[in-house]
């Protein structure tokens, strides 16, 4: 028998449950001005979910999924991707969003029921939330051969979940990643959940990070609640990306601490217990007490924060909702590029349906 | 001026034609697909296209209809033209989602931010005695989803125009190619890299007695139907609809209007066809004008038979002649 290769999938965190480093840490760490507008993003993430999800709860807005859990995974990413560089993203990246400048009223807007959530001003290269499972993936690739074909130094950052790791979207556009050398950084946000489907039903491979090796990628696992792992496996897979040498998937290993949606009841299918183990590896507490213990944070710096935070959140909520619906013709104008004369007729019935709703 | 660059060319082509003419005047536009590069295309509609743009803008994918599909949304939504051929519709499917639920809908759903002006190519249709899953027609399918463009052309001079148009709109174009007459005609195609209108339907003969609608391949039997009639003394208008969605109604209305009469030739199945779109718009819009009930001339309710049985399957020109002379007779 010949031995033909061998192969490896790297898992690294640096911060223990409590926020003690377990080993010498990444030289991002040196940038605490990074790593304090980190923890910021993160709580300003976490203070505007637990109010989107209020709002739901009181009639405000639509059906809505909580990015807890999913904080210091998001504020990574965003932090790695400049500005030239193109995010794909799924559906719980509220995190990595605000980075790109996505405000907090756009994203109400879109869990609001607005299409205009998604004219992001300021990241006009991005593409909009995908909700079909994985399909982002194959998207991701196309802008990454976009910008090969252009011979850009950019790079593109697709986010996935578990769940989505087990559709063709996601193992075929890996697989191109690969055949044709793109600049795309594959990243599996593994929560533990798909809506009720746990993680060990989705693959009998022990990791999701191992898939990309099929693909001639480059797999790599990171703690997920760990921002200095994050930090450093997207900073160095991104500039691999942008140096033209090829693309990477990153298994970032998280919990999905609040329901899949505003529309799941979580309690239905897994235990207290479970939730209770998970909260105790929570990515922001961890890295307060890392901060703390440098001498970098207080409770006074803690109290400003929150308070900062909620005032940005309220301010955005009234943005939100005194932004009134688009007029109900809206519907058909965007369709195509100039209204063709087959719809001309349906826009004017509408009108005349609506009229005074006309803009 | 430089000297006319006019060919008699097929419809393959004809599309060969238009895609080398816009990759030579826009740098943004490519094309990907299963063996279009170095093969240059099952039906040789890319021939040539890799030696002269390189592997950079003729790419060839890994097997994966899905995959192509969403590449190139992502692509187009870049600023990249990518032109995207299916080997075959009958694989188009695994691609419905991006199609669906990515393509028809990213400029709708950012209002506008982002687009997706891209082409999908396949060809469609029976009559070649192809193996199984490679003659279906179901553009029906496609003509149903808002904010997807659906265009068929019928001869090489409207493939290189229609293509050319396609490419450069500014939203998603699926873009049929009947590969039953992919080589049966040749026609002068003058390479001049002019368009032709996407939303219009063609009028190809002009007559006062009955409107013969048709497209794709069935517009060569609708043409011959027509000199049948002619033979008879019953002047058939025929009109090659070419662009199924969105549709032209007021061509196909006007012509109702004057002739009294309507004769829909297409080879798809006629449940929930285009035939039936058709029919529904002219029951609305030209009832009184009508002196006989619209006949749709089609393929049956049926899947496609295996090619020992396929010319059972495909409407003929007697097929279609007869339809005629039922709705004179009324």
């Amino acid at each position: 028998m010949k031995h033909l290769h061998e192969f490896h999938v790297d898992s690294v965190v640096y911060l223990d449950d409590r926020g003690e480093p377990l080993d010498e840490l990444p030289h991002q760490a040196k940038d605490t001005q990074r790593t304090l507008a980190a923890y910021r993003n993160m709580v300003l993430a976490r203070t505007f979910d637990s109010k989107a999800i209020a709002l739901q709860r009181t009639g405000k807005c639509g059906t809505y999924p909580s990015v807890l859990g999913h904080e210091v995974i998001g504020t990574a990413i965003g932090q790695s991707l400049a500005k030239t560089d193109v995010f794909v993203p799924y559906y719980r990246d509220q995190a990595a969003h605000i980075l790109r400048g996505v405000s907090l009223s756009e994203m109400l807007l879109y869990w609001g029921g607005d299409e205009r959530g998604s004219a992001w001003k300021a990241c006009p290269e991005d593409l909009p939330i995908a909700v079909p499972i994985a399909t982002q993936c194959c998207h991701a690739v196309g802008v990454a051969a976009a910008i090969r074909v252009r011979g850009e130094s950019r790079a593109v950052v697709c986010c996935v979940g578990d769940g989505g790791t087990s559709k063709g979207d996601f193992l075929e556009s890996i697989n191109l990643a690969g055949a044709w050398h793109l600049p795309v950084v594959f990243v599996a946000i593994n929560n533990q959940w798909a809506i009720s489907t746990p993680r060990s039903i989705q693959t009998g491979a022990e990791t999701i990070a191992q898939k990309a090796i099929g693909a001639g990628l480059p797999g790599h696992i990171v703690d997920g609640n760990d921002y200095f792992a994050a930090i450093e496996a997207l900073d160095n897979a991104l500039e691999r990306a942008r140096a033209g040498k090829g693309g990477a998937v990153i298994e970032a290993v998280t919990y999905r601490l609040g329901d899949h949606t505003t529309a799941d009841d979580a309690t239905r299918y897994r235990s207290a217990e479970e939730l209770r183990e998970a909260w105790e590896k929570d990515g922001i507490k961890r890295l307060q007490n890392y901060l703390h213990n440098a001498g970098l944070w207080n409770p006074e710096k803690e109290q400003a924060l929150q308070a900062d935070c909620k005032q940005t959140v309220e301010q955005a909520v009234e943005e939100y909702l005194a932004t009134e619906a688009e007029p109900p013709t809206a519907m058909v104008d965007y369709l195509f590029d100039s209204l063709p004369a087959a719809l001309a007729s349906q826009r004017e019935r509408i009108a005349e349906k609506y009229r005074g709703g006309e803009s | 001026m430089s000297k006319p660059d006019v060919r008699d060319v097929t419809l393959v082509e004809a599309v060969n034609l238009a895609l080398a003419w816009e990759m030579e005047h826009d740098d943004n536009v490519v094309v990907l697909g299963e063996d279009i590069a170095t093969n240059g295309g099952v039906f040789r509609a890319t021939v040539g296209l890799k030696d002269r743009f390189g592997f950079k803008r003729v790419m060839d994918t890994p097997l994966a209809e899905n995959l192509i599909a969403g590449t190139a949304i992502g692509m187009a939504t870049q600023g990249l033209k990518p032109v995207a051929e299916f080997q075959f519709m009958g694989f188009i499917y695994a691609a419905m989602e991006q199609i669906v639920s990515h393509a028809a809908r990213m400029r709708n759903r950012t209002r506008g931010r982002l687009s997706c002006p891209l082409v999908y190519r396949a060809p469609f249709g029976g009559g070649i005695h192809a193996p199984e899953h490679h003659s279906e027609s179901t553009e029906a399918l496609f003509a149903h989803i808002p904010g997807l463009r659906v265009v068929i052309p019928s001869s090489p001079q409207r493939a290189y125009g229609l293509l050319l148009a396609a490419i450069r709109n500014p939203d998603p174009v699926i873009f049929l190619e009947p590969k039953r007459i992919y080589r049966a005609v040749t026609q002068a195609v003058d390479n001049n890299g002019e368009a032709l209108p996407l939303d219009t339907c063609f009028t190809l003969r002009e007559g006062e007695d009955v409107t013969l609608i048709s497209w794709g391949a069935c517009v060569m039997e609708t043409l011959q139907a027509a000199d049948k009639l002619a033979e008879q003394g019953i002047m058939a208008e025929v009109i090659d609809v070419a662009a199924v969605s969105p549709l032209d109604r007021d061509t196909l209305l006007c012509s109702v209007a004057k002739t009294g009469r309507a004769v829909i030739v297409h080879e798809a199945c006629g449940n929930g066809g285009v035939g039936a779109e058709i029919a529904a718009s002219i029951a609305e819009g030209a009832f009184l004008d009508l002196q006989a009930p619209v006949v749709r001339v089609t393929g049956y309710d049926t899947i496609m038979p295996y090619y020992r049985n396929e010319q059972a399957y495909l409407p003929e020109v007697g097929d279609i002649v007869q339809a005629v002379e039922q709705v004179i007779a009324l």
